[in-house]
């Protein structure tokens, strides 16, 4: 009874947070390029109730957006394929929203032991074990893997969208989200093989649970960091690897075609996959939920020759841990949208290049030198 | 030997550059830098007004619709169709404006003038007179062909944004009624009716030729 309530509202939770997050995003990315370039950004879209202006920052100009795409004409093209043409963004945003079923956000909950002190013996104890909520929809044991397979599937939506437009900028724009999506696949899935080799696992809340224990993975695998970085932004289609609706070239890519609510939906995925992929390398590079030199027993610093030991409540240490998560995410998400207004588009065939004769090898490289240092490693131990 | 042969070296690029990704952090931290600079700047207040300053360092947006920066007198807006004296289009229908549109986006039907009238058999005039402003791609040829004055791009109005794509086209009176940016809606150059005294009186029925 427990898990079914837990797991709804789970999923409401982070369903409906992404689902606004789209919106909150725009107003970020407008409001932050505005500032990187000595602009004003959004600031006239009012709410007026009597005398009373709410611009909220410009904040509101995301709901008249809103409002706006719901009004915009239905358009669709008389010819290609119209199925396809309605199913491609379903199939391009579901993916990016599943891929968060299995982000572990905060530790363990254990409902009946809010004020003690967490105790190891918890987690084993069958009666404890039954009252607990693990904040993680979904505690998959594929994990990684999970992640690969779904996000290897929103190339699907990119594509349908691009062939069935009936329109050549279309198909080229879902020519190119096909090829670069699946070039970058192979090096994100090789770069987290160190990550895996030395978390010995795959499952998303073991590798927060070892980086609590030992260190974050940014400092052991952080030639693996820089790659799933890059390979992240490439998976989200955005600048500087956004070839696939290069405007200068392919008007929208394989978007163009699109109109209102269905337009608002790949624009919106896209907010959503920045999201997810930020997420993503919180939870495997940098220790999840895990603040620093935060235990599930509270603050532990036992370095420079310091000793302190600040026990907390098990709830505190559960919010402080999902606070810190959202954090982590909000501060990556900063910098993708950051690298988003820096950086000019490459071209295809520069994408193409560093995807297969620079990511693939480096990643390669990586795991045959993490593999090497762990045989020592493990050698020297047995 | 011809001359002196001036070798010029190679750029160098050191391996830093060529990795890329130390340029990359080095231009995160510039906009990085500008980023809290404005933020500063527009919390604190201190941003310069963009018209009386225009080329202050900082933040020079202009308020669009309450502040506006004059376009020039050749800027090609929305297009208008000018009025005669008596307020029928000067447009004679000739097609020489649909001819010349490389977009193809200006449909017009003429029509006689009926029996009587002191036009006939000078000129036609348009029954229906429609551009697709959304196709349109405001290269002016239209303007540049017609002889008569008639269609004129100096509204100084931009396209508006409708949410359907019928709204974007234009119908004759739709075009007759927009206004010019000094506010009128004839056209500076003189017109000469029939029977006036400036009328150089030539048609296909009365002319010597
Ligand atoms: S401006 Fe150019 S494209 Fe537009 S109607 Fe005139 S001729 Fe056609
Ligand atoms: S607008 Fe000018 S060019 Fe076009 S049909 Fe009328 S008179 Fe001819």
């Amino acid at each position: 009874m427990l898990f079914w309530i837990s797991t709804t509202l789970k999923v409401l939770v982070v369903v409906g947070f992404l689902a606004q997050v789209a919106a909150l995003l725009l107003w970020v990315e407008r409001k932050q390029s505005a500032m990187m370039q000595s602009r004003i950004g959004p600031n006239r879209a009012t709410i007026k109730i009597g005398s009373l202006e709410i611009r909220a920052a410009g904040l509101v100009h995301s709901i008249a957006d809103g409002i706006k795409m719901v009004w915009k004409a239905d358009w669709e093209p008389t010819g290609g394929d119209h199925l396809l043409y309605r199913l491609a963004p379903i199939v391009a945003i579901v993916p990016a929203l599943c891929l968060c079923a299995v982000l572990p956000f905060g530790p363990t909950v254990f409902i009946d032991h809010g004020r003690d002190l967490y105790d190891p013996a918890w987690a084993t104890d069958a009666a404890t074990l039954a009252r607990s909520v693990p904040l993680q929809i979904a505690n998959l044991d594929v994990g990684v893997l999970f992640i690969f397979a779904i996000a290897g599937a929103g190339v699907i939506g990119a594509a349908l969208a691009g062939w069935s437009s009936d329109n050549k900028f279309s198909l080229m724009g879902g020519l190119r989200a096909a090829s670069q999506m699946v070039s970058y696949e192979v090096a994100m899935g090789l770069s987290l093989v160190g990550a895996m080799m030395i978390y010995q696992t795959v499952r998303l809340d073991e590798m927060v649970t070892w980086q609590t224990q030992h260190v974050w993975g940014i400092f052991v695998q952080p030639v693996a960091f820089v790659l799933f970085v890059t390979a992240a932004i490439a998976e989200t289609k955005r600048v500087p690897f956004d070839t696939p609706e290069g405007e200068s070239e392919l008007v929208a890519g394989y978007f163009t075609e699109y109109a209102g609510l269905k337009m608002a939906m790949f624009a919106s995925g896209e907010f959503v996959e920045v999201c997810v992929s930020s997420a993503l390398i919180t939870t495997i590079f940098l220790g999840g939920w895990q603040f620093p030199f935060v235990q599930l027993t509270g603050l532990e610093f036992h370095y420079l020759g310091l000793n302190i030991s600040w026990h907390w409540a098990h709830f505190v240490v559960v919010l402080v841990g999902f606070i810190t998560f959202c954090l982590k995410c909000a501060f990556l998400i900063f910098m993708q949208l950051q690298v988003r207004w820096t950086l000019p588009r490459f071209r295809y065939d520069q994408i193409m290049k560093l995807g297969w004769r620079m990511l693939l090898p480096a990643a390669l490289l990586n795991v045959l030198v993490t593999g090497t240092v762990l045989l020592f490693l493990n050698s020297g131990n047995g | 030997m011809p001359g002196k042969t001036k070798v010029l070296k190679k750029p160098t690029r050191t391996l830093a550059d060529q990795s890329y990704l130390v340029e990359v952090v080095k231009g995160l931290g510039t906009t990085l830098k500008h980023f809290f600079q404005g933020t500063g700047q527009m919390v604190s207040g201190r941003v310069p007004n963009a018209v009386t300053d225009p080329l202050a360092e900082g933040i020079s947006t202009l308020s669009y619709p309450e502040e506006k920066r004059a376009y020039s007198e050749r800027w090609r807006g929305v297009h208008r169709l000018t009025h005669r004296d008596d307020g029928s289009p000067r447009c004679v229908a000739c097609l020489c404006c649909s001819t010349a549109c490389p977009a193809q986006c200006i449909y017009i039907k003429p029509g006689e003038y009926p029996e009587g009238d002191k036009r006939r058999g000078y000129e036609r005039y348009p029954v229906e007179f429609v551009i697709d402003e959304l196709r349109c791609i405001f290269c002016g040829f239209c303007v540049e062909a017609c002889p008569c004055d008639a269609i004129r791009m100096d509204t100084g109005t931009h396209m508006t944004a409708f949410d359907v794509k019928s709204d974007f086209v234009y119908d004759k009176d739709k075009l007759m009624s927009m206004v010019s940016q000094h506010g009128t809606q004839k056209s500076e150059n003189p017109r000469h009716e029939p029977g006036d005294s400036g009328h150089p009186g030539i048609d296909r029925l009365h002319g010597g030729h």
